[in-house]
């Protein structure tokens, strides 16, 4: 995972509460056999009206979504962060995130950060008012800043440390490989392999 | 240290056996055990994105030998030698064969004598054995639990974490034990059982728990209905289900290929011996059931814990206490399209559907052939029959099953997982019902608007000859003009 301390970009005033899964990206792409490639499913039902947020210039080359609050309720499909990153979202506000979206944005290197709606509204206007308007992400200093406004958000320690650090799970437990190779290494010699290959 | 060991559940005498690393911490605020697995199972459906995940991050998989693949959520059961005609399904299994290749992956596709449904591939090679962590990226893998093992599904994320460390971050199960304790009458099987154990604790009755079956009756079932009852354990919430291994256990897996041989034979024996439950070990929970009374088994609703004995009626939204239960008979009964009150045996239904992980093993098949044979089937009912394995299907044609089923007039598949979820042609048209021996019967799963009754084997069998849900006690003897197979 790339490890983030700080993201700028162009942040998206999504101006809705309750965004769930299926609205992030609707069941028909869930067949894909990618990880990677679901930019097109992003929002795809809201994308077909034109004057959604991201069919709107500057708002399609953003990096930031601010939303309003409850964002990514619903089912957990991992696909809904797939396609948040595959977009090029790098951090999305929310005064209040469902549990597993936040535990899958995790996971996946996308900084759910959780700022408070009062903060939320001011930035919106910001955005609003002077489209293009860069938003700053600090996970170092947990301040969101967006032109005058300095905010500061909430993420849970673990997650921030390992987003600054550019570990995933599996980055994580690698750390440990000693342990699992010495683990590997007393295992009873009776225990089965798949391979080589017996038949009956 | 303690001078003594304390007594320990099954459970946790394979947990500890596996622990890489004990998290730190201690109660709420205990980091997750970085747990070993012995084994990973891998289709089709779950695995591409991790495979990808793998790719993307240059990460070997590390452990192909404790690795085996199959091809069975999206595979036809006919034309099997023909190119797969759906091209989302034939690109997945397309994809799983690149994968596989590419990550030094054995892999029984489509047409190989060892491809078939995961949970019964698995078993009949001789891999899954007691005292394993055995994982698979599909919610059945609580199957294998049959033999002892820990074994329990994942999410495509932890696909990809075993793919690359062979081991998974997990916080502790609680355990509760399953009782089970009598004599089941004729006709009543391990099917039955469980359908009741999932109507008594509900289908979130086992959440956050290990089960752990025990009592007379369980230890009086075969390794392939063992198997029924653990794979089911997911429907009642629970992510792994176990039974301690026992001789049953051993005379199944002696001299399958990947037991153990010889001297570790030997060694394998007397360590899977330690593994029952200690005298005096405590469960987080206890459940109890008798055997004794235990009758024929089925669902009416549209979750596996609405369930009843056959011989009962619907339920009405009045019989439920609980306001969700009360909503939930409501919202079953009119997607079911049944009225509270009917007599279960007068159900009438359009198919039957005989197979999936919970109950396409030969056991399943033998059962209901014998009830089957020299009668006839009722001449509106389809009946499909599709083995877990190609291996099963071998042996069963090997034992003239197929013409027992063909001479029925059921159709007669290849292996997979068919009509358990649709995921293939094998559907349920719009309100047509089906007495299927799988074990979901959410709205639409066999097929959008389909109607599912969870039955067992026998019961699939007798509903096929009378047309409405019934048991072999339902049917008159054989007639005497038929011939016998």
């Amino acid at each position: 995972m790339e490890k983030i301390t700080t993201h700028t970009g162009i942040g998206v005033p999504l101006r809705q509460s309750n965004v769930d899964t299926d609205q992030i990206i609707p069941a028909v792409y869930l067949k894909r056999i990618t990880r990677t490639g679901f930019e097109d499913a992003l929002f795809a039902g809201w994308r077909k009206d034109s004057s959604f947020i991201l069919n709107q210039e500057p708002f399609s080359k953003g990096s930031v979504l601010v939303a309003g609050p409850d964002f990514g309720t619903g089912s957990s499909r991992e696909h809904a962060v797939w396609a948040l990153k595959d977009y090029g979202f790098k951090a999305v506000l929310s005064s209040r995130f469902a549990d597993i979206f936040r535990g899958n944005s995790g996971k996946q290197g996308l900084v759910a950060a959780e700022v408070a709606q009062s903060d939320i509204e001011l930035i919106w206007k910001e955005i609003e008012n002077h489209p293009g308007t860069e938003v700053t992400v600090d996970l170092e200093a947990r301040t969101v800043t967006c032109g005058s406004i300095i905010a500061p958000f909430a993420i849970d320690d673990y997650t921030r440390w390992r987003l600054i650090e550019g570990l995933d799970d599996i980055g994580l437990t690698l750390q440990h490989e000693e342990e699992v190779t010495a683990f590997e290494a007393q295992r009873p010699a009776f225990k089965p392999t798949t391979l080589p290959a017996r038949y009956s | 240290m303690a001078a003594h060991q304390a007594a320990q559940t099954l459970a946790e005498k394979v947990w500890n056996a596996h622990v890489v690393r004990k998290g730190d911490g201690a109660g709420a605020a205990r980091q997750p055990d970085l747990i070993y697995i012995d084994l990973h199972l891998v289709h089709e459906v779950t695995s591409p994105q991790a495979f990808e995940g793998l790719r993307l991050a240059g990460r070997p998989l590390r452990r192909p030998d404790l690795t085996i693949a199959t091809e069975d959520h999206n595979t036809p059961t006919l034309d099997i030698d023909k190119p797969i005609a759906d091209l989302t399904s034939r690109t997945q299994i397309e994809t799983l064969r690149k994968n596989c290749a590419e990550f030094g992956v054995r892999l029984h596709s489509l047409g190989d004598k060892e491809q078939g449904i995961v949970h019964v591939v698995g078993p009949q090679l001789g891999l899954t054995q007691p005292g394993m962590t055995v994982v698979c990226g599909d919610s059945h893998t609580s199957t294998h639990g049959a033999f002892g093992a820990l074994a329990f599904g994942i999410g495509t994320s932890e696909v990809e974490h075993v793919m690359a460390t062979q081991s998974l971050s997990l916080k502790p199960f609680k355990t509760m034990s399953i009782n089970v304790e009598g004599t089941l009458k004729p006709g009543v099987t391990a099917k039955d059982i469980i359908l009741a154990v999932i109507a008594k604790i509900g289908t979130g009755g086992g959440q956050g728990y290990v089960l752990e079956y025990r009592g007379s009756a369980i230890r009086a079932l075969s390794m392939d209905a063992r198997m029924t009852i653990c794979n089911m354990s997911i429907e009642a919430g629970a992510r792994a289900g176990m039974i301690a291994p026992d001789a049953t256990t051993y005379d199944y897996l002696k001299g399958r290929p990947h037991a153990p041989q010889g001297a570790d034979w030997d060694s394998a024996v007397a360590e899977w011996d330690t593994l029952a439950t200690d005298e005096g070990a405590n469960f987080d929970a206890e459940v109890f059931l008798d055997a004794d009374t235990l009758e024929p088994f089925v669902t009416w609703g549209t979750n596996p814990g609405q369930g009843v004995s056959l011989s009962e009626t619907v339920p009405a939204p009045e019989d439920f206490e609980d306001e969700n239960a009360r909503a939930a008979c409501e919202r079953a009964l009119e997607y079911m399209d049944l009225k509270a009150g009917t007599p279960m045996k007068e159900i009438r239904v359009d198919t039957v559907f005989l197979g999936s992980c919970t109950n396409s093993r030969m056991e399943d098949l033998r059962a209901a052939a014998a009830i089957i044979q020299g009668r006839e089937k009722d001449p509106e009912i389809r009946m499909i029959v599709v083995p877990g394995s190609a291996r099963v299907r071998l042996e069963a044609e090997a034992e003239g099953l197929d013409k027992i089923f063909k001479d029925f007039g059921a159709e007669w598949r290849f292996a997979g997982c068919s009509m358990c979820l649709g995921m293939n042609p094998d559907q349920l048209a719009e309100g047509e019902r089906c007495a299927s021996t799988s074990n979901r019967n959410f709205e639409g799963r066999q097929g959008k608007g389909g109607r599912t009754h969870l039955v067992s084997p026998l019961v699939a069998a007798a509903t096929a000859i009378r047309g409405t849900l019934s048991s072999p006690s339902d049917l008159d003897a054989p007639a005497a003009s038929a011939k016998a197979a």
